[in-house]
């Protein structure tokens, strides 16, 4: 009964989609009202909007109502995987009746219908919530963003409901079902997929916004501050869903890496970009009427790459670690959806770009000026991660195989990035419009002799590589300039924004100091260990205290006991396992990690190590030797600590954006309150 | 404003030729393995010290003196690789001489292997860090490489041999003497 209420739910909701598009549509064909859009240009809207007629009315109620549906049918795969109910074939192929309870509710967005459900879950309440609160626009470029938002969810509707029905039935069910891949049994997969769709789809609302800007030609700074928050919330998501999908491949893949350029991550990465590029434009047009057209590219840009890296995923062309639904003939409709989406969008933005006018002009030394430098900057790497992304695909196409990694990826994306952090470091001190070099020196030459200070020091101290040497430099300049807003201001009364601001550029240099000590420092020792014997790894003396036997609910496994003295202090254990999980047949290491303030130690036990003598028994304690791989690394935990500083700041600000808008439609309330009182 | 939207135009073309790209990457069917990419080329010269104590090591000289012979690359600590003896013997015993290069291995380990399991190689060259594996265009173990009388690799087999491998390369060693 549960799966035919969902999947009628999602059939409904499908169908509010198609009916917001074409009252949204209608609506919009009807002439404008000349009275309305005179008095609108660049200035704050009024509040109230003429009584409309016609099929208008209908888009707001038909959104929400769609929102609710959708999350039924959500809920209702939810509860299927609750029950553990295998008469419907998702939950017989992804789930498992011994499975703990929170990985059974996990196991809804394992696979790739439910997560498509999720995907569209979460577009159709973000599409909800604008057609709720959002009040601030003309309703017509209100109309339309609605209305391109039905669109995009209709694609995605007709992708679930004919290709990928996550609620079609088996007869007969199975007794147990085929269980759920052992790595995502895990918490981080309980929360990583939700954030980063939040994220991609949050993304979602940006497009529609700039579509409907470029259907009725209404860019202005009204329309960047509306949009910010959206931009804001998706890029907390999407920062979130990265640093968390990043810490859970470290950990639980077991190789050490924080970061491999996977085309997975790379899917995840691109959006990010557009994102931050966008958040960062969208404050010049809020703030200085200037980067209309760029803004609005950046809209149409952020969510292209989020459908992308979507297809990427979706369709198994590349290859990946992330392998999920391997099927063409998918890939072949998300791709059409790509086409109509991201080409429409681009046809769109073409044809009507040139009729929005520049806006204001700048100086090249100015707050806009260094916000362009970071947009260009941003852009090119944005350029250069999907260019080593889709090269392998490009030369396959011509019979040759390559594979892109880091020796691509990080010199050619450092090129661009190094440079951006010098004017992160410095760009926040500039005035809007334009600036004098004589005003901002002082704060200047300071960034710039820590800098330097630090590359030297760094140098004759250690002699690490180029790269990294470069990247604690920067973090050094980026770390002491992203505070100097803050002087000569009154703490307590500093904007929320400003403080957020404050806090990401410095997660930036937190992150950035992470990612080179892990990089310069970072010592490894692989070991076929005896119980017994004492490994010495960076300040660390490992010792291998005993090898055991466990077993889990759905799994057996070795654990190994090691006793790890710290520059030889008191103990402390680890205990890293090898998992055999037997529903489907794997074996999977769990990486044991010793968090201290300066770094990890971080622990994989293998397998048994072939023994020296042949015909020995296996198993014997004593004489068999297991392999251990041991990784000290120094502040790699810095990586993460500044992913979630860059996170906190995104939502500082957002909290103080949406406060100061709902402030300003509380006033607005009572002033129109006393004028009626006035009135009667 | 004319040049912004040319180049705006060559955004949409840009955009619609990675449309047709994964279009036409969609509809070809997926390749599982890598092949080398060195068929029909030369060894690349190499001199590897012996992997365990009853065999030569091995040179790509040694692959140049007239003879065919297949070349295994293989690993103690390789499941498949032990699957494989019994067809590697077969081929053996119908006249196929077979070099091989143990990867990422130690001596006590490989002689263990070759023990428990047969050995069918007139040399054994050790590659520690997978150098030559990677060389030869070798992107796991075990893979089998023809390689002519002139040192030229002629044909490459991916993963085990199963029994109705060893007529192919019975095949294509002949064809490569011939």
């Amino acid at each position: 009964m549960i799966a035919e209420f969902g999947l009628a739910a999602l059939w409904l909701a499908a169908a509010l989609s198609a009916l917001q598009l074409l009252a949204g549509v209608l609506a919009l064909m009807r002439p404008e009202q000349a009275a309305v859009t005179a008095g609108r240009r660049g200035h704050a809207p009024s509040v109230a909007d003429p009584p409309e007629t016609g099929p208008g009315p209908l888009v707001r109620p038909a959104a929400v109502l769609q929102a609710a549906l959708c999350a039924t049918a959500f809920a209702a795969l939810l509860v299927l995987f609750a029950r553990t109910d295998l008469s419907v074939s998702l939950v017989a192929d992804n789930s498992h009746v011994a499975k703990p309870m929170l990985y059974k509710l996990t196991g809804t967005w394992g696979n790739h219908e439910g997560s498509m459900l999720l995907w569209v879950t979460v577009m159709a309440l973000a599409g909800g919530l604008i057609a709720a609160v959002e009040r601030r626009l003309p309703e017509r470029t209100m109309l339309a963003t609605l209305a391109a938002q039905a669109f995009v969810a209709l694609g995605f509707y007709a992708f679930l409901l004919f290709s990928s029905n996550p609620f079609t039935r088996l007869s007969p069910a199975p007794p147990q079902g085929m269980g759920l891949n052992p790595l995502l049994q895990d918490v981080g997969l309980a929360l990583h997929p939700p954030t980063l769709y939040a994220g991609y789809v949050g993304l979602s609302v940006a497009f529609s916004f700039a579509v409907g800007a470029l259907v009725t030609r209404q860019v202005t700074p009204e329309f960047a501050k509306v949009m910010r928050p959206w931009v804001l919330g998706a890029w907390v998501f999407l920062t979130l869903g990265i640093t968390a999908g990043s810490y859970w491949a470290y950990y639980e893949l077991g190789w050490g890496g924080w970061w491999f350029w996977d085309p997975v991550e790379n899917a995840s990465l691109m959006p990010w970009l557009a994102a931050t590029a966008l958040l960062h434009s969208a404050s010049v047009l809020a703030a200085r009427d200037a980067l209309r057209a760029w803004t609005i590219m950046l809209g149409v840009l952020a969510f292209s790459m989020s459908m992308l890296g979507t297809f990427l995923v979706r369709s198994g062309i590349l290859t990946s670690v992330h392998a999920f639904a391997v099927d063409p003939q998918r890939g072949t409709f998300i791709l059409a959806l790509l086409l109509i989406y991201i080409g429409g969008a681009l046809v769109l933005f073409a044809l009507r770009a040139g009729t929005v006018s520049e806006g204001e002009r700048f100086a090249p030394l100015s707050r806009e000026g260094a916000l362009v430098v970071n947009n260009v900057a941003l852009s090119a790497i944005l350029g250069i991660v999907l260019l080593g992304t889709l090269y392998p695909l490009l030369t396959e196409a011509f019979g040759v195989r390559v594979s892109v990694g880091p020796p691509y990826f990080n010199p050619v994306g450092a090129i661009f990035f190094l440079p951006m952090l010098v004017v992160l470091a410095v760009g926040p001190l500039l005035r809007w419009r334009g600036d004098s070099f004589k005003r901002v020196s002082r704060p200047v030459i300071m960034v710039a002799a820590v800098g330097l200070g630090v590359l030297l020091l760094v140098w004759l101290l250690t002699g690490i590589a180029l790269l990294p040497l470069l990247g604690m430099a920067l973090a050094a300049m980026v770390g002491v300039g992203s505070f100097l807003p803050l002087r000569g201001r009154s703490l307590l009364r500093l904007p929320l924004p400003v403080w957020g601001m404050v806090i990401a550029h410095f997660g930036v240099a937190v992150a950035l100091f992470g990612m080179a000590a892990d990089s310069a420092f970072q010592t490894e020792r692989l070991v076929a260990s005896r119980v017994g014997e004492t490994i010495r790894v960076g300040p660390f003396a490992v010792e291998l205290a005993a090898v055991s036997p466990t077993a889990g609910a759905n799994w057996t496994a070795i654990t190994a006991d090691l006793q790890v003295r710290y520059d030889g202090g008191a103990p402390r254990s680890m205990a890293p396992q090898s998992r055999s999980f037997w529903a489907p047949q794997q074996e999977v290491s769990e990486v044991a990690l010793l968090t201290r303030w300066n770094g990890q130690l971080y622990a994989v036990i293998g397998g048994e190590a072939p023994s020296e003598a042949a015909g020995e028994t296996m198993g014997q304690s004593g004489t068999s030797r297991w392999q251990l791989r041991l990784w000290w690394k120094p502040f790699v935990t810095f990586i993460w600590y500044g992913g979630l500083l860059i996170a906190l700041g995104g939502t500082l600000s957002l909290v103080g954006r949406v406060s100061e808008d709902l402030r300003r439609r509380t006033r607005r309330g009572l002033i129109a309150g006393r004028r009626a009182e006035a009135l009667a | 404003m004319i040049r912004l939207r040319w180049s705006l135009w060559l955004v949409v073309a840009l955009a619609l030729a990675i449309f047709v790209l994964f279009f036409v990457q969609l509809s070809r069917p997926k390749e599982e393995f890598v092949r080398s990419a060195l068929i029909g080329q030369p060894l690349p010269a190499f001199a590897l010290e012996p992997a365990a104590e009853s065999r030569p090591g091995l040179s790509s000289a040694d692959l140049a003196d007239g003879q065919p012979r297949l070349l295994n690359v293989f690993a103690s600590w390789c499941v498949p690789c032990a699957a494989e003896a019994p067809q590697l013997a077969a081929l053996e015993q119908q006249g196929a001489q077979i070099v091989a290069v143990a990867i990422r291995d130690r001596p006590e380990d490989v002689a263990a292997f070759l023990e428990a399991f047969g050995n069918p190689f007139t040399r054994i060259g050790a590659d520690p860090i997978s150098e030559v594996q990677l060389a030869l265009g070798s992107s796991g173990v075990p893979e089998t490489f023809v390689i002519d009388g002139q040192g030229i690799i002629r044909y490459q087999h991916i993963g085990d041999i199963a029994d109705r491998d060893v007529p192919v390369l019975l095949e294509q060693l002949r064809e490569a003497g011939g």
